[in-house]
Parts: C-alpha cells; structure tokens; sequence
C-alpha cells in the first residue's frame, strides 16, 4: 500500500531534522579534506605539469619557426645579393669586351687608312716622278730634234 | 500485486540511537557505501598517474577539468584554486548521492523501518550542505576582502541591504529544498509509477530522474560557486 506518512508521525516525517545533519556536514568536510588530497591535488598536478609542457612545447615551436624564417629571409637576402653581383660582373665584363672591341676595331681603321694614305702618297710620288722624267726625255727629245734639224741646214 | 516490491516509505527513517542523539542510519549507510565506491574508483584511477593518461585516468582528468572549469567560472581566475576542491566535492557527493540513490535497487536491502535511498533526498543532508555553502560564502568573503565584505550588502545602492540581508536566509532555504525536492520527487515518481504499472512504463521516468540527477548535482554545485565568487568579486 501506499504509505504517506508526512507530518503527523510523532516519530519520522520528512522534515525531521535531527543530528544527521550536523553529522553530515562534518562528514562533507572531511570528504571535502579526503578528496583533496585523493583526487584534486594529484589529478591536479599530473594535469597542470602536462598543461605546462604542452605551452612550453608550443613555445619552443613557435620561436623555432620565427628563427627558421629569419634565417630564410636572411639567405634570401644573400641570395638576392649574390644575383646583383653575377649581374654586374657579367655586364661589366661585357662593356670591357665591348670597349675593347671597339678599340681593337679603330686601332685596324687607322692603321688600314694610314697605308691607304701612304700608298697614295707614294704613288702621286711616282707619278709626278714619272712625269719629271718624261717631261725631261720631252725636252731632251725635242732638243735633239732641234740640233738635228739645225745641223742638218 | 507484490506490495512488498512496490510499497512506499515517505518520511520513515531507520533510527540510530547513540546515547541521546537520534540518526538517520539509512543516510549514513547509503551515503557510506557510494562514498566507498566513489573513494575505490578515484583510488583506482589515480594509483598510476602518467604524462600519458590511460584508462581510469582518463576519465578522472575530464572529471578535473570539468570541476575546474565550473569553478573558475564561477568564482574567477584569482581565488578559484582555494574552492576547487569543495565545489568538486559538493558535486561528487550530490551526483554520486542522485545517481546512486536512482541506479541501485536498494529495495532489495530489507530495513525494519524506512528504506535506503539517495542520501540528497533526505533534508539533513541538503540543509547540511546547503548551510556549508553559507559558511564558505561568509568565510571567503571575509577571508578575502576583510570587513569589507560587508560593502556587498549595500552595493549598489543602500536600499539594497534589507535583500541583501534576506538573501543570505533564502540562498540555503532554496539550495536545500530544491535538491531535497527534486530527489525526493523523482524517487516517489519512479515509485508511484512502478506501484501503478510495474512494467516498462517507468523506464522514460527513470532516465528522466537520472536526468534531474545529474542536472540538480551540477546546479547545486554552480550555485554554491556563484554564492563564493558572488562573495570574493570586487566592486569597483
């Protein structure tokens, strides 16, 4: 059967407040000491340790990182650098060749021109030469030619 | 129809009697053997702590980082640490209490009076530890901040201070009587219903008073930690 006994009972009822409860509340507390030291300290301390570790980890990780990417900038400064240098090696090389062909080139104009001239010169030289001569064959010639015909009158 | 199996027992009680003091045995008992069982599973789980957590272990760290994370919510970075272990403790002991009161048949434990039970559906134990919620208020309050705890009964205004005086009657009034009520309601719902109909019909109603159970233990705890960090906060 059902069996509500709620207040009228002399003895028992639901709001029967006795030494239970002081009694429970010491017990509270003393589990509240027992589960600190069982439960909240170690379970504590494995977890905060393992917290720690990780963070620290991540640390690590992170500035392992930064260092690894200022080294990379680092090379591809030098990298950068070096290129330039190739550059400029390689156009420097290029204008002295340049400098040097030109000059080459002129140095073979003049000299070529210089003969040209004095070949020239040299055969004006002839020429006129030639010419002297020939004009004095002319008049030795012409001389004769008169002597003969005065002698021959 | 087995009224042996399906009778209830409101407000009947297995007396102790040690010299002039009167007690509930069946609360101490039931309470001792699920605080037994909790002590045999943290012990278990803690024997071998490792970096790398296994097991038991598992279980009891989500366990940690759960009452951690009501604590600090609650009461806040600063002085969580110091009531850590009685919040936990407060929701352990309701939740074990709930869960152990519903779960086990302690019916088929014969008493010569009264019954075992979920020891939260007896109102010694929730006015117990209710009034322990009060005096850690008080205590952190006064412990942290000095006489200027009392700076909160007329914060913000002056007007408040009679409220505030109320509160600290109703605060353990409410905390008490809401866990009391939903247990003890639970248990005489499951009750009625396994009277009225023995048969599947009160399956629903038990996961719902696990439900409640697991609910009540974590309000009761919450609650308790909001009172302590409502008492450690500084106004500015």
């Amino acid at each position: 059967m059902l069996a509500f006994n709620f207040f009228g009972a002399t003895e028992g009822g639901l709001f029967d407040i006795n030494a239970t409860l002081p009694l429970m509340a010491i017990q509270v507390v003393a589990l509240t000491y027992i589960l600190n030291s069982l439960f909240f300290k170690p379970v504590g301390n494995v977890v905060e340790k393992r917290e720690k570790f990780v963070s620290n980890n991540i640390m690590d990780a992170k500035n392992k990182l930064s260092e690894v990417e200022k080294l990379e900038a680092d090379l591809l400064s030098q990298l950068q650098s070096a290129r330039s240098e190739a550059q400029k090696i390689v156009s420097e090389a290029e204008s002295e060749s340049d400098k040097l062909y030109k000059e080459a080139l002129e140095l073979a104009n003049n000299e070529a021109n210089a003969s040209k001239e004095k070949a020239r010169l040299e055969i004006e030289n002839q020429t006129s030469s030639a010419r002297d001569q020939l004009f004095k064959q002319a008049d030795d010639l012409s001389e004769l030619i008169v002597n003969k015909l005065i002698l021959e009158k | 129809m087995p009224t042996n199996f399906a009778a209830l027992e409101v407000g009947q009680h297995l007396y102790w009697q040690i010299g002039n003091i009167r007690l509930h045995g069946q609360v101490f008992l039931t309470s001792w053997i699920l605080l037994g069982a909790l002590l045999v599973f943290i012990s278990l789980g803690t024997k071998k702590m490792e970096n790398d957590p296994k097991g038991l272990q598992n279980l009891l760290e989500f366990l940690w980082d759960y009452i951690r994370d009501l604590a600090r919510t609650q009461i806040g970075e600063k002085v969580y640490r110091d009531w850590m272990p009685f919040i936990g403790t407060l929701f352990l002991f309701v939740f074990v209490s709930n869960w152990g009161g519903a779960l086990i048949p302690w019916r088929l434990i014969k008493l010569p009076s009264g019954e075992l039970g979920a020891p939260t559906a007896d109102i010694n134990t929730t006015i117990a530890l209710a009034l322990l919620v009060s005096l850690s208020y008080f205590y952190a309050g006064l412990s942290n901040k000095g006489w200027r705890y009392f700076e909160y009964y007329v914060h913000p205004t002056p007007i408040m201070l009679p409220f505030k005086i109320l509160e600290d009657f109703t605060k353990p009034l409410s905390l008490s009587f809401r866990l009391f009520g939903n247990i003890l309601a639970d248990e005489l719902v499951v009750g009625v219903l396994v009277f009225l109909v023995p048969l599947v019909l009160p399956i629903p109603v038990m996961f719902l008073g696990l439900f409640t159970s697991a609910i009540q233990a974590l309000i009761f705890a919450t609650l308790a930690a909001y009172y302590i960090g409502e008492a450690v906060e500084e106004h500015h």
